[in-house]
């Protein structure tokens, strides 16, 4: 086939490629759930740490019963818990791509790359809500304090998607590297620092029952984060996982 | 079928392929042969579009690399010496994915005819993980021709096999060729590519230093003709 004759091809519908941009984010989302399942690496490694954490601050902060309760101790440490437990879970989410080629694989497919961003971010983004969901009643047992607040399930939500959004695409970016381990954190916890503050913040809001008026700005900077760094991702996720 | 012109590729001050110019036509089965750092797997890397050529023209089946990657993906299957399978996937899950990720219609039966190509039918529902990394490189082979592809990249397949599983990855190989599938294979391999090529390719520092066509030469000069090319580049 000569190349005129490849040129005269009909190129692919607007609607065509959104289908296959689906079809290839799906593809990678039921990839990462059913080697998961099978496996449960991950999901244990983080669950595991997750509740050591509970544990040490459990002791650490030997305070009394009304301290142990106060909002802004709560938040603190739940998102504590939350990012050094997802830090593990990005770094093997990537380190699977990595080890046996199979990132090569993702990127030979004839698919816009940023399906496979996104793929790997909704990947990510279950396990992280799998774990948080089973540490908040651990927590709020072993703390005793009420955790099963809708605003809060809001604020973990949004927070844990900003967090996905920035690590997904730092992880890739990392695990190219030796030292990835290392690396991701030093990468990672300063840009993800606005969302950590928000969400602290909002978090505390939530938990002390304050006024919707003083959570709305930490809410409004959780979603502008999200978007904002989910269109950053999905503009450069091609340039960093090239060679 | 694949054109390559003044193909440079450097890797901050290190100049790895020099100018490399490559013809491949529709149909050939070509060896890139070449010593450990000549620029085999780089150049294969460049094709594959998992690299981007610093300098230079790329063409294959009439698109340009790297403007036009997502085409040349369609049309290109790739096989390294890693696997490019998941461990904790079953071989036909392994197949599945992939064969999403492409887009391939009719995907149960197509995965059916693949495994059965690759002979491993029986072992479809096992975890790739379970598998000897000869049974792994074909299932690699079947992952690489499951959407059909014009072009074949194999890059070192036969490291790390034993000869049993060597000579059946053979087997896979000229199946695939028969096909009418246009293939580059590296290797170091000389006597493994006399059996499979249809044109042998000497890479040295950076570039094709001799070219020469199955019929133009006995299977028992190869050798000295790949010295040749050595020293003369």
């Amino acid at each position: 086939m000569t190349i005129e004759q490849q040129s005269a091809l009909p190129s692919e519908s607007a609607s065509g490629k959104a289908a296959g941009f689906l079809r290839a984010m799906g593809a990678v989302v039921w990839k990462d759930l059913s080697a998961e399942l099978r496996s449960r690496e991950l999901i244990s490694a983080m669950l595991v740490f997750a509740l050591l954490v509970i544990l040490i601050f459990n002791f650490a902060l030997d305070l009394d019963p009304a301290t142990r309760r106060e909002p802004t101790i709560t938040a603190g440490v739940l998102w504590v818990i939350f990012v050094f437990a997802g830090t593990l879970g990005l770094n093997r989410s990537m380190a699977v791509e990595k080890d046996r080629g199979c990132m090569d694989g993702l990127l030979l497919a004839p698919v816009d790359r940023s399906a496979i961003y996104f793929g790997k971010v909704l990947g990510n983004l279950v396990f992280m809500l799998m774990v948080e969901i089973i540490v908040l009643p651990i927590y709020s047992l072993l703390y005793n304090v009420n955790l099963f607040n809708p605003g809060l399930l809001v604020v973990i939500i949004l927070g844990s998607i900003g967090y996905v959004a920035v690590g997904t695409l730092l992880a890739a970016m990392a695990v190219q590297a030796r030292t990835r381990d290392i690396l991701l954190p030093i990468l990672l916890f300063p840009v993800v620092l606005p969302v950590i503050l928000a969400a602290v913040k909002a978090s505390t809001g939530f938990l002390d029952g304050s006024e919707m008026s003083l959570i709305r700005p930490w809410l409004n900077l959780l979603i502008a984060y999200d978007i904002i760094f989910s269109a950053v991702a999905f503009m450069v996720f091609d340039y960093v996982v090239e060679e | 079928m694949i054109r390559v012109r003044k193909l440079i590729k450097r890797f901050g001050l290190k100049t790895v392929l020099r100018g490399l110019d490559f013809e491949v036509d529709q149909g050939e089965f070509v060896a890139l042969l070449g010593p450990n750092g000549a620029g085999k797997t780089t150049f294969l890397r460049i094709l594959a579009s998992l690299s981007r050529p610093s300098m230079g023209g790329v063409n294959i089946a009439g698109y340009r690399l790297p403007d036009q990657a997502a085409m040349v993906r369609r049309r290109l299957g790739v096989v390294s010496h890693q696997p490019l399978l998941y461990g904790d996937l079953t071989a036909e899950e392994n197949l599945q994915f992939y064969g999403r990720m492409y887009g391939v219609k009719d995907l149960s039966v197509r995965v059916k005819e693949v495994l059965a190509l690759v002979g491993l039918t029986t072992r479809r529902r096992d975890l790739v993980r379970t598998f000897s990394r000869g049974m792994q490189q074909r299932l690699a082979i079947g992952r690489a021709v499951l959407h059909d592809p014009e072009v074949m990249l194999f890059d070192e397949p036969h490291t790390g096999l034993d000869q049993d599983a060597s000579a059946m990855l053979d087997a896979v190989l000229q199946e695939v060729a028969a096909r009418g599938r246009t293939v580059v294979m590296t290797s170091h391999d000389l006597a493994r590519a006399a059996d499979l090529a249809s044109r042998f390719d000497v890479i040295s520092r950076g570039v094709i230093g001799a070219s020469v066509k199955r019929e133009e030469i006995e299977p028992n000069d190869l050798l000295a003709f790949y010295r040749g090319a050595l020293q003369e580049t």
